[in-house]
């Protein structure tokens, strides 16, 4: 019997992919998946859509079944909250002060949300979305003919936004920037979304400021800097996540907007390793670090991890895609477009609700933006793994066979 | 209680004992057959589940939609019989089904 402990702390995507992939990988020793959230790992992008309407039960959202960690020898130590790393005795201290020893330990503490500080937010029916617990916050306060203020025009903001006004509310979204989305992709697509929301009957405020939520307990409204109100039944904020490295930078590792990894996503103390939204790495793609929120990331670099833990040493090298479901609407990414300085489309984003942005910097192919274009994101992430570019010429071409966009 | 059959791409079979009302992409993932890999969850936005299903059963398991179709276009071995695991619903009619999985996500 191995007397390696592998310790796990944190408890969504990246922990569930990393303790799977231990097993297949041959460890072992002892697993422990220690979470602050009360269930079992789960699937998040739902949070904001079909958990939040109730078409998927809790249980629907599990990544794996609770025997699968049975099966596997994996104990699930959950509603527990790590609160400090012991490197010189090699163990993890918990919040009612138990103690569990490990002999290599694994990061994958996620991110939380960011918090705004606007008068009048701690009353009733302002919430954030992140965990499922924030889901079931957020289902007593919607519903048919209910008011909603989404504040923060991100991919959880109009997610959410689509989400309540299927549901038949009345929904608003406020930005504080000139546009949606405009953090992370172009004027294009935020145009096109905002005319697809606009379209649906939910409205938009671009350049919003927020003067405070008002209400006694419960939020009656939002009110603005110009002096209008807005009915709000519920409040919903996200504005975007911060990393959670203070375990990690209290144990004395090496922090930069994120848990520093290096390509074989080991912390600057090698018998620590990081996946998922809480590290910076590197992307050979794109010859640069990256601190990225997805899905993708979380499972592919627990992957690294994993082999990492087990002495098999491989570079991670995996293209980030992100996926985004609005109304009728399939935004489907393949690579990062940070960094862009020209953006074609193919097809048109003015009318209707299918096309492609190819981002661009010089030359070189970064990103796709595929809406309603499954195919247009399909063979982008194959080809641009393969470190492949599309002429913009060809690509504005819509007769031009996709399978001969790409180009070395 | 169904029984499906995974064959994965070296030929080695994984039976599974599946609840009707799950998907095939769930039924592979949370019995850890490995070749089906479900990254996004189940929402029709990776294909990292692409399968073949038996030409016995086509009937049965019904066809793509045509956001499936686009994907299963462009996966790196698509066959007549290709489908995406995440797409099919598992139902006692599918007793006995037999998938088999492509060389890609091995």
């Amino acid at each position: 019997m191995s007397t390696e402990h592998c310790v796990i702390i944190g408890g969504s995507h990246a922990a569930a992919q990393l303790a799977a992939s231990l097993r297949q990988e041959g460890w072992e020793g002892q697993i422990s998946l220690v979470g602050a959230d009360p269930m079992a790992p789960y699937h998040r992008p739902p949070l904001s859509k079909g958990a939040l309407n109730g078409d998927k039960s809790d249980s629907d959202l599990l990544i794996r079944p609770a025997e699968f960690y049975e099966k596997n020898n994996v104990d699930l130590v959950l509603g527990s909250r790590v609160t400090k790393i012991d490197r010189d005795a090699k163990k993890v201290i918990l919040h009612d002060g138990a103690e569990i020893p490990y002999t290599k330990l694994a990061l994958t503490t996620g991110a939380r949300v960011r918090k705004i500080p606007i008068p009048g937010s701690d009353k009733d029916g302002v919430c954030y979305l992140r965990d499922l617990r924030d889901a079931h916050q957020i289902r007593k306060y919607i519903g048919a003919g209910k008011s909603a203020v989404v504040i923060g025009g991100g991919y959880i903001g109009l997610e959410a936004a689509a989400s309540m006004r299927k549901m038949g509310m009345n929904v608003t979204v406020l930005e504080a920037l000139p546009r949606v989305l405009a953090r992370v992709t172009s004027p294009e697509i935020s145009a096109f979304y905002t005319r697809i929301h606009n379209e649906e009957g939910t409205e938009i405020i671009t350049d919003a400021s927020i003067e405070a939520i008002e209400g006694e307990n419960c939020v009656t409204g939002v009110k603005l800097a110009d002096g209008k109100t807005l009915p709000a039944d519920i409040v919903l904020i996200g504005v975007g996540v911060v990393p959670e490295t203070e375990l990690a930078e209290e144990a004395g590792l090496e922090i930069d907007n994120g848990i520093v990894v290096d390509e074989f996503a080991r912390t600057s103390d090698h018998d620590i390793v990081a996946a998922g939204d809480c590290t910076n790495h590197y992307n050979p793609i794109y010859d640069r670090r990256l601190r990225l929120e997805s899905v993708q990331n979380a499972n592919d670099q627990a992957k690294i991890a994993a082999k990492a833990l087990c002495g098999k040493l491989e570079a991670y090298r995996a293209l980030p895609w992100f996926w985004s479901d609005q109304y009728d609407l399939k935004l489907q990414i393949a690579g990062f477009s940070q960094g862009f300085d020209k953006v074609v489309l193919r097809g048109d984003h003015t009318t209707g609700r299918s096309f492609a942005a190819f981002y661009y910097a010089g030359d070189k192919l970064l990103a796709v933006d595929a809406i309603n274009r499954p195919k247009e994101f399909m063979m982008a992430k194959r080809f641009l793994a393969e470190g492949k570019t599309a002429d913009p010429a060809r690509v504005v071409d819509e007769s031009a066979d996709l399978k001969d966009l790409f180009v070395d | 209680m169904p029984v499906i059959t995974f064959i994965s791409h070296s030929g080695e079979a994984t039976e599974v004992h599946v609840e009707s009302g799950v998907n095939l992409m769930q039924a592979a993932t949370e019995n850890g057959v490995s070749g089906i890999l479900g990254d996004c969850g189940g929402a029709c936005s990776c294909a990292t589940c692409h399968c073949y299903i038996d030409e016995a059963w086509q009937d049965k398991t019904g066809e793509p939609d045509s956001v499936e179709k686009d994907m299963l276009d462009c996966v790196l071995e698509p066959a007549d019989n290709s489908r995406l695991s995440c797409q099919i619903m598992v139902t006692d009619e599918l007793d006995g089904l037999v998938v088999r999985l492509p060389e890609s996500q091995f």
